[in-house]
């Protein structure tokens, strides 16, 4: 029960903090109120970290639609249904630092990805140093990262829904498209509102990916490298605490949403 | 439950459909493949190799060139990185275990005053992303005195885990209560009905959070990168992360330092297929 002291203590101390301009080592605060925030949302680059998001979201929703046409597909006769989930399962399981490294290799000039557009007759691209194309870069990479995941869930929650009902509706006629539309989606209703509010929490807080990849250079900071930055490289922890409370605020905004929107409802998947 | 088990809804045998779907499900596969594919083919590849054709799908002169492997061991410290990468799963899970099982059976089978207050926290601590709070979890750390010391990632992830306490909680809710009221009519202690009980009932559950949480400990990297910054506390993702600097454009290294990371995932993988599935259904959607 102590431990719990890890989540609370610091989301309390943090508002107490953003309200200070601290630098984290001395002893002296001074207490300055709004300033921290008002500071952050007139700082120009503050917007620049939104329009990185921007990219994670537009990432996070393909990665629903296509685990949805993958587990859909897979959630019928398909030979080495097995092989294909664990391939595309697989990229989840994997250490994030190596896959920092696989997609530096993979994006590199005259890289694997050039390579194979080569293959196809395209031109090659600078994937990471282009600051119009670096971001739709990082975001594929979390595309390929957890994708798999969402396709297992979509695939543990539409193997739950009883076959006699698909047998009723080919019984009356209905197409492929027809029993997605009006069986499957229904029955998958709430794992994949759950995958949306995940997705848009972790559009807001991606870290790793970027840092370890880019380190947040080339227009492509996110929220939480800037934030790591202020209070660690600049010393500023109470601006930082003021930025890690508005995404606070916003995850915890966007999970009581959805929790409005979607009354309780459990779904037992295993 | 496994899918061989149940009936699968009818195929529907159209040939261009067909075509179709496998045909997307290789290029599927492929993406996955390729870049990891990649990175193996470079790994067996000589310096030399690397020079006279730069190509990242060029297969290597000698297949067994396990050269970049020993130097991605000894001077990455991937041994050491190794090490301290066990030493800090083995506690932690320990930890979470006992500390799960043992919060849910207090807070399921014990009335006491605080109980809807400590429910609320729990809650509330569920849906506090952890990246959020670093920057003042960081002045705990600071304040308990084992920054920069192995403990200091074990407390935390034995102590940020709502999540595991969620699925003990599940679990102990579906073990008959008439079984403890057994146990004490024997004269069975609180203790003793957890430990004899309880704990073993738990198994399953307990297998779940060990993967799930396994998996999380070992490829984290931002808290050790943050509470452990110095080089002999490196764990497997951060004594990755250090071959950024001196191996800089020396590929073949450090695609055989990710090789190494990776592999033990895969055998973990192919080892608990189903278990890591189910497991990360049931985690996921607590």
């Amino acid at each position: 029960m102590l431990l719990v002291a890890f989540t609370h203590v610091p989301a309390v101390s943090m508002f107490v903090y953003s309200l200070t301009d601290w630098d984290g080592l001395s002893p002296t605060r001074n207490f300055v109120g709004v300033g921290n925030y008002l500071d952050l949302f007139t700082r120009p680059k503050m917007l620049q970290v939104f329009v990185v998001s921007l990219f994670y979201l537009a990432g996070a929703a393909m990665q629903i639609v296509v685990a949805l046409y993958f587990a859909t597909i897979l959630s019928f006769n398909t030979r080495f249904r097995n092989v294909f989930k664990g391939v595309l399962f697989f990229p989840y399981l994997i250490n994030g630092v190596a896959i920092g490294f696989v997609f530096l290799y993979f994006f590199q000039p005259g890289g694997t990805l050039d390579t194979v557009v080569r293959l196809f007759g395209l031109e090659p691209h600078l994937w990471l140093g282009d600051p119009d194309l670096v971001n739709t870069s990082l975001a594929g990479v979390s595309v390929w990262r957890f994708m798999g995941l969402n396709m297992v869930l979509f695939l543990g929650a539409i193997q739950s829904i009883p076959p006699q009902l698909y047998e009723a509706a080919s019984l009356d006629g209905a197409n492929r498209w027809q029993q997605f539309r009006h069986i499957i989606a229904p029955g998958i209703k709430p794992i994949i509102s759950l995958s949306a509010i995940l997705a848009i929490s972790g559009a807001l807080s991606v870290f790793e990916i970027p840092f370890i990849m880019t380190g947040g250079s080339n227009n492509s900071e996110t929220f939480v490298i800037q934030t790591i930055k202020l209070a660690f490289n600049f010393n500023k922890v109470g601006l930082a605490s003021a930025a890690a409370f508005v995404l606070l605020a916003v995850v915890l905004l966007v999970t009581w949403v959805q929790r409005r929107l979607i009354p309780e409802e459990r779904v037992e998947l295993s | 439950m496994t899918a061989a088990h149940r009936r699968h809804p009818p195929s529907s045998g159209h040939g261009l459909l067909t075509v179709l779907k496998y045909a997307s499900l290789l290029l599927a596969s492929a993406v996955v493949v390729i870049p990891l594919l990649a990175i193996i083919l470079t790994s067996l590849r000589t310096p030399g190799e690397m020079t006279t054709d730069p190509s990242p799908l060029s297969a290597p002169a000698n297949w067994f060139n396990w050269e970049n492997f020993q130097i991605a061991f000894t001077e990455g410290h991937m041994l050491r990185a190794l090490g301290n990468t066990t030493f800090i799963l083995f506690f932690s899970l320990l930890g979470t275990v006992f500390i799960g099982s043992m919060t849910a059976y207090a807070v399921d089978r014990f009335q006491f005053r605080a109980k809807k207050v400590v429910m609320t926290l729990f809650l509330v601590a569920a849906l506090v992303p952890g990246v959020t709070t670093q920057v003042a979890t960081y002045q705990v750390v600071n304040g308990l005195g084992v920054m920069n010391t192995l403990w200091a990632p074990v407390l935390l992830y034995m102590g940020t885990d709502i999540v595991s306490i969620y699925i003990f909680l599940q679990f102990i809710r579906s073990i008959p209560i008439s079984l403890d009221e057994a146990a004490r009519m024997d004269g069975a202690r609180s203790l003793t009905v957890y430990w004899r009980i309880i704990l073993p009932l738990l198994r399953p559950a307990i297998a779940t959070v060990v993967i799930v949480k396994g998996v999380a400990i070992y490829n984290d990297f931002y808290i050790p990168f943050l509470y452990m910054p110095s080089e002999g506390l490196g764990t497997i993702s951060t004594a990755l992360f250090r071959f950024k600097g001196p191996f800089g454009a020396h590929w073949e290294v450090i695609s055989a330092g990710a090789a190494l990371v990776i592999l033990p995932s895969l055998v973990v993988f192919l080892a608990l297929q189903r278990f890591i599935y189910n497991g990360f259904a049931a985690g996921a959607t607590k």
